[in-house]
């Protein structure tokens, strides 16, 4: 489904991202780890163009990703995203964060997009808060209505972004929970994230990025048992020593 | 005291002259504020510097400046307007280009994930900016905004200068009939005052009301 060849993301002088080749099939579910630095959540914000690559292409479904305008709005209806902070529109109802994009984008009149919104609601297990406004929501019930809110427009695969690092420890777990189902489900995601026990369980490939490159990528049996490059060995030590 | 008592009825329509002359400016100035604010920081380079261009030009010459000019330069090129209109006209484009600046201001201050979140769903640009965007810059910059509306109501004074008789022209034929320049023109001042407490309690209100939680 996305088919990234030669990535290559400069923020001045430095390298965020170099060369970088990855593939992510119908169905799968490809979790990115690896240091802070790594590149990890740049690859993920190049998938659907919130950051514009240096060099390089991205493939979505076959076709390179628009460059801008309309046609990229297109695409990016198309690619749902979570972020780490959230970025639930503060202004609006939790219903009024998710039915904005349907009516606004799909032409989706407000009844229909009200009922999908609770529907979702009610999935992601917090069909009580619709009519709260983000901040009367804790952390974890404000990235489950982020997740309602990307599922709203019905895309074909989800990008997270660290969807759990500014959460409370409490909280992880329910927001791990929807995001297995969602994989169980067949979605296609492409996780970014230091849950390694997500990473254990749910992914299908482990993709492990260190200095803006892919270093190792295999299945996560594979790369939890016996990773091959120091750089894994090095990191996976750091990370499960505790 | 007398006076005033014997010229209430050119007071009345002098003040009422300001309050029309500030209000339709004060409309048009926000219109054009929100416009050339979203120029500047539109992704497009061109209307970047339009909306730059807009702001620098009309801040950095006088109002009165502006006004002369238009009222002594518009009938040349063809361009006939009375008076009042060409006054309103000229105060909201010169107020326009300060509200711009703090609309700005606030679309600077909401955090850039809104915009990013907005676009992740699809919007375009221009829905994100209105949907999303403007409407939390918009409720963080009341209290400026409250401030430029009574700079508004006093720089309607300068209209005065051109022939339009508002209060502080009325304050003035007033006072060559009567030589009591301190009588009438402290009234005169005690008027303004009036009308910038009122903007001030309805900007005090609309910020309460339109404060959102983060």
């Amino acid at each position: 489904m996305f088919e990234v060849r030669g990535l290559t993301k400069q923020f001045g002088e430095s390298y965020a991202l170099r060369n970088v080749d990855l593939d992510v099939a119908r169905g799968e579910v490809v979790v990115i780890i690896g240091p802070s630095g790594s590149g990890k959540s740049t690859l993920c914000r190049c998938l659907n163009r919130l950051e514009s690559p240096t060099a390089g292409t991205v493939l979505f479904d076959g076709k390179p990703l628009p460059v801008e305008g309309r046609e990229l709005a297109r695409l990016r209806a198309e690619v749902g995203m979570v972020f780490q902070s959230f970025n639930l529109f503060q202004h609006r109802t939790v219903l009024d964060n998710i039915t904005l994009a349907p009516m606004k984008v799909r032409k989706t009149t407000r009844p229909e997009a009200e009922r999908t919104a609770r529907e979702l609601l009610d999935r992601v297990g917090i069909g009580a808060q619709a009519g709260k406004y983000p901040a009367q929501l804790s952390g974890g019930q404000q990235q489950r209505a982020a997740i309602a809110r990307a599922l709203a427009m019905r895309p074909k695969a989800l990008l997270f972004d660290e969807p759990t690092s500014a959460l409370d420890p409490e909280m992880v777990g329910e927001v791990l929970d929807v995001m297995t189902s969602l994989a169980r489900e067949g979605m296609t995601m492409v996780v970014v994230t230091h849950e390694m026990g997500f990473a254990r369980k749910v992914a299908d490939r482990v993709v492990f990025m260190a200095d803006g490159e892919i270093v190792e990528t295999g299945s996560p049996e594979e790369f939890f048992a016996a990773p091959s490059t120091d750089r894994a060995r090095d990191f996976l030590a750091k990370v499960l020593a505790h | 005291m007398e006076i005033l008592i014997e010229h209430l009825g050119d007071f009345g329509d002098g003040l009422l002259l300001t309050v029309e002359l500030a209000a339709l400016a004060l409309v048009g100035a926000l219109v054009i504020g929100v416009l050339v604010a979203a120029l500047r920081v539109s992704p497009v380079p061109v209307l970047r510097a339009a909306g730059t261009a807009y702001v620098q030009i009309l801040q950095n010459v006088p109002l009165l400046v502006w006004l002369v000019l238009a009222v002594f330069a518009l009938p040349d090129i063809g361009v006939l307007a009375d008076l009042f209109t060409t006054s309103a006209v000229v105060l909201a484009l010169y107020q326009g280009a300060y509200m711009a600046e703090a609309v700005r201001s606030g679309i600077n201050a909401v955090p850039v994930g809104q915009g990013e979140a907005a676009r992740a769903l699809g919007l375009t640009f221009s829905q994100s900016l209105l949907n999303v965007v403007l409407p939390q810059a918009l409720r963080t910059v009341v209290q400026p905004l409250g401030t430029l509306a009574i700079m508004t109501i006093m720089n309607t004074a300068m209209a005065a200068a051109v022939g339009v008789v508002e209060l502080t022209a009325t304050a003035n034929r007033v006072n060559l009939a009567e030589a009591q320049p301190i009588w009438i023109f402290v009234s005169a001042g005690l008027l303004y005052m009036a009308l910038s407490v009122v903007v001030g309690l309805v900007t005090g209100a609309t910020e309460r009301k339109a404060a959102i939680l983060r």
